[in-house]
């Protein structure tokens, strides 16, 4: 293995995965997904939803099987599941005294606990590890087109809703002060992030969806103090982790959704040491200098 | 008048309240709570903590429904005179994320949101807006700076801006002077004074009897309702204030905000 990898020239590592059909698929998708979530991710983290990500992404699951089962779009179970779960977590906190937190945990893990249950029950061709750790490697042509539809929609939505989406973000009172609908933004970004959850799993799976939701928006945050540079530093580093991590996982025959999360918190570890402003080592010498 | 203001805007009281009553869960946190303010006109909203100011403040926000009673800004419903921009509110900061990666450009800015169609792409008016209420509050020279690199005083300034930049005809501010410096406060202090002038109508949540005194036309001394409203001269008795205050007489000198900081002291 290892001399075969030294006997390929970067040129090689890069153009020979394009020969396969089955890998132009997965690195498109993946780029895109990448994309998507990686602007999601950045309100997530500022609106401090990293907890809700991981709930939504794993409630998804009863969702994929049964809709696997009946024959439907996996995306319209996992949607109808998501945003389910949101809604259970609202009803219960609210006429409940338990902490949001609490909740969210419950709620989470028993959607997750009846996918489970129901893959083992359901007789069909569903493989759980494919749900649980996604392969893009092995996308089919109709789940591209779930993927190019629905990420179409959530782009649109949040290059339409940017601002207020931010200052809901940054200040709900004010923006309600002004006259805008925060209650619709607060679905509205609730909605968004289910739909960002159905599109990861391809991806990375439900195990580890959440953190393309999160991370790329952690990175970018470390990385400057302007929103709109936050959001396009995300993009970017969210796609790249993508692309690279499929290209890692074809020469390397590493699992294809780790390999992506792992470029990512790599990524991550990076800005988190070395950021220019918000680093640690950065840090270091602004107090030396002092 | 200043033409910023909606024609229909000079025909009415700027804030009407008609026997507010708010509960929450059953609890009554204010009562029969009435207030006239005409324009070009700063009052004074004084009491204890948990008197009832806040609840006050929400409910002409429209962030509370009051169990009974009614509320008109301008003449008109509170949630459409949001919408038609006429009031603006100052909170006091407290859940705000100072890390968020906006500049000062940015939350000024945000108050433009409301006058922009849904893309939120700021016109050429807009801008102008934004820069007039940063000179107003001397922030121009920061304006790209991010919002958490501000000195305390500076970020109520940048608040205050968002205000200005809104362009309202009533402007709600809650506790505006806790906390700043002495420079901020004597600029907002003249600032509120030029917005009289300009026929802004200020509601001013406080519990500084001194800043009362100083400028406030009228005064509403509040607990759980409103116990006295009117002139500031003829509104602020010591027995007016004693009633205010619980029964506990404040330093008319350093103005004891609440039973608890009198006890403190």
């Amino acid at each position: 293995m290892s001399e075969f990898l030294i006997s390929i020239t970067p040129i090689d590592w890069l153009l020979d995965p394009l020969t396969h059909d089955f890998m132009r698929r997965a690195l498109m998708v993946s780029a895109l997904v990448g994309g998507v979530c990686g602007l999601l991710s950045c309100y997530m983290t500022l609106k401090g939803w990293a907890l809700m990500g991981d709930a939504v992404s794993h409630a998804v699951m009863p969702g994929v099987v049964v809709a696997y089962a009946l024959g439907l779009p996996f995306s319209l179970g996992a949607f109808v599941f998501g945003v389910g779960s949101v809604a259970l977590i609202g009803f219960v906190k609210q006429k409940s005294r338990i902490k949001e937190d609490t909740v969210i945990g419950l709620v989470f893990t028993g959607f997750f606990a009846l996918g489970l249950v129901l893959v083992s029950k359901i007789k069909s061709n569903i493989d759980l590890m494919q749900i649980l750790f996604g392969s893009p490697l092995g996308i089919s042509r109709s789940d591209v087109n779930q993927t190019l539809i629905i990420s179409f929609i959530v782009i649109s939505i949040l290059l339409i809703f940017r601002k207020d989406l931010m200052l809901y973000c940054f200040d709900a009172k004010h923006a309600r002060s002004i006259g805008i609908n925060t209650g619709m933004l607060h679905y509205l970004l609730l909605t968004l992030l289910s739909l960002s959850a159905v599109v990861g799993l391809q991806t990375v799976g439900i195990i580890l969806v959440v953190a393309m939701l999160i991370t790329p928006g952690a990175t970018a945050y470390l990385l400057t103090d302007r929103f709109d540079k936050m959001t396009l530093l995300a993009v970017i580093s969210s796609s790249f982790s993508s692309i690279l991590g499929v290209y890692i996982s074809y020469w390397s025959d590493i699992e294809t959704g780790g390999s992506i999360v792992l470029v990512q918190t790599l990524i991550f570890l990076i800005a988190f040491l070395f950021a220019p402003r918000y680093g640690i080592f950065k840090n270091q010498t602004f107090i030396n200098n002092n | 008048m200043n033409p910023i203001f909606k024609s229909h805007e000079k025909d009415f009281m700027r804030i009407e309240a008609d026997q507010v009553c708010v509960d929450y869960n059953g609890t009554v946190a204010l009562y029969d709570a009435s207030l006239n303010l005409k324009a070009g006109s700063i009052c004074g909203l004084v009491g204890m903590n948990g008197a009832g100011k806040s609840t006050f403040f929400k409910a002409l926000m429209g962030f509370v429904r009051p169990s009974r009673g009614k509320i008109r800004i301008n003449g008109i419903k509170v949630n459409q005179a949001q919408r038609e921009q006429s009031v603006a509110y100052v909170p006091q900061n407290e859940g705000i994320d100072y890390s968020f990666p906006v500049s000062v450009w940015d939350v000024v800015m945000m108050g433009r949101y409301g006058s922009m169609n849904i893309f939120r792409i700021p016109r050429e008016s807009d801008r102008r807006a934004v820069v007039h209420a940063l000179e107003r509050v001397d922030l121009l020279d920061l304006r790209g700076r991010p919002i958490g690199s501000l000195s305390g005083g500076q970020r109520k300034r940048a608040f205050l801006a968002r205000a200005i930049a809104q362009r309202a005809s009533v402007l709600l501010l809650d506790e505006p002077f806790s906390g700043v410096d002495v420079p901020t406060e004597k600029l907002m202090a003249e600032l509120f004074l030029q917005f009289r002038q300009e026929g802004h109508t200020i509601l001013i949540s406080t519990h500084d009897l001194n800043h009362v005194r100083d400028f406030c036309d009228f005064v509403v001394l509040i607990n759980k309702t409103v116990l006295a409203y009117g002139e500031t001269s003829e509104v602020f008795t010591s027995e007016n204030l004693n009633k205010t205050f619980g029964g506990i007489p404040p330093n008319p000198l350093s103005g004891p905000t609440s039973s608890k900081d009198f006890l403190n002291e």
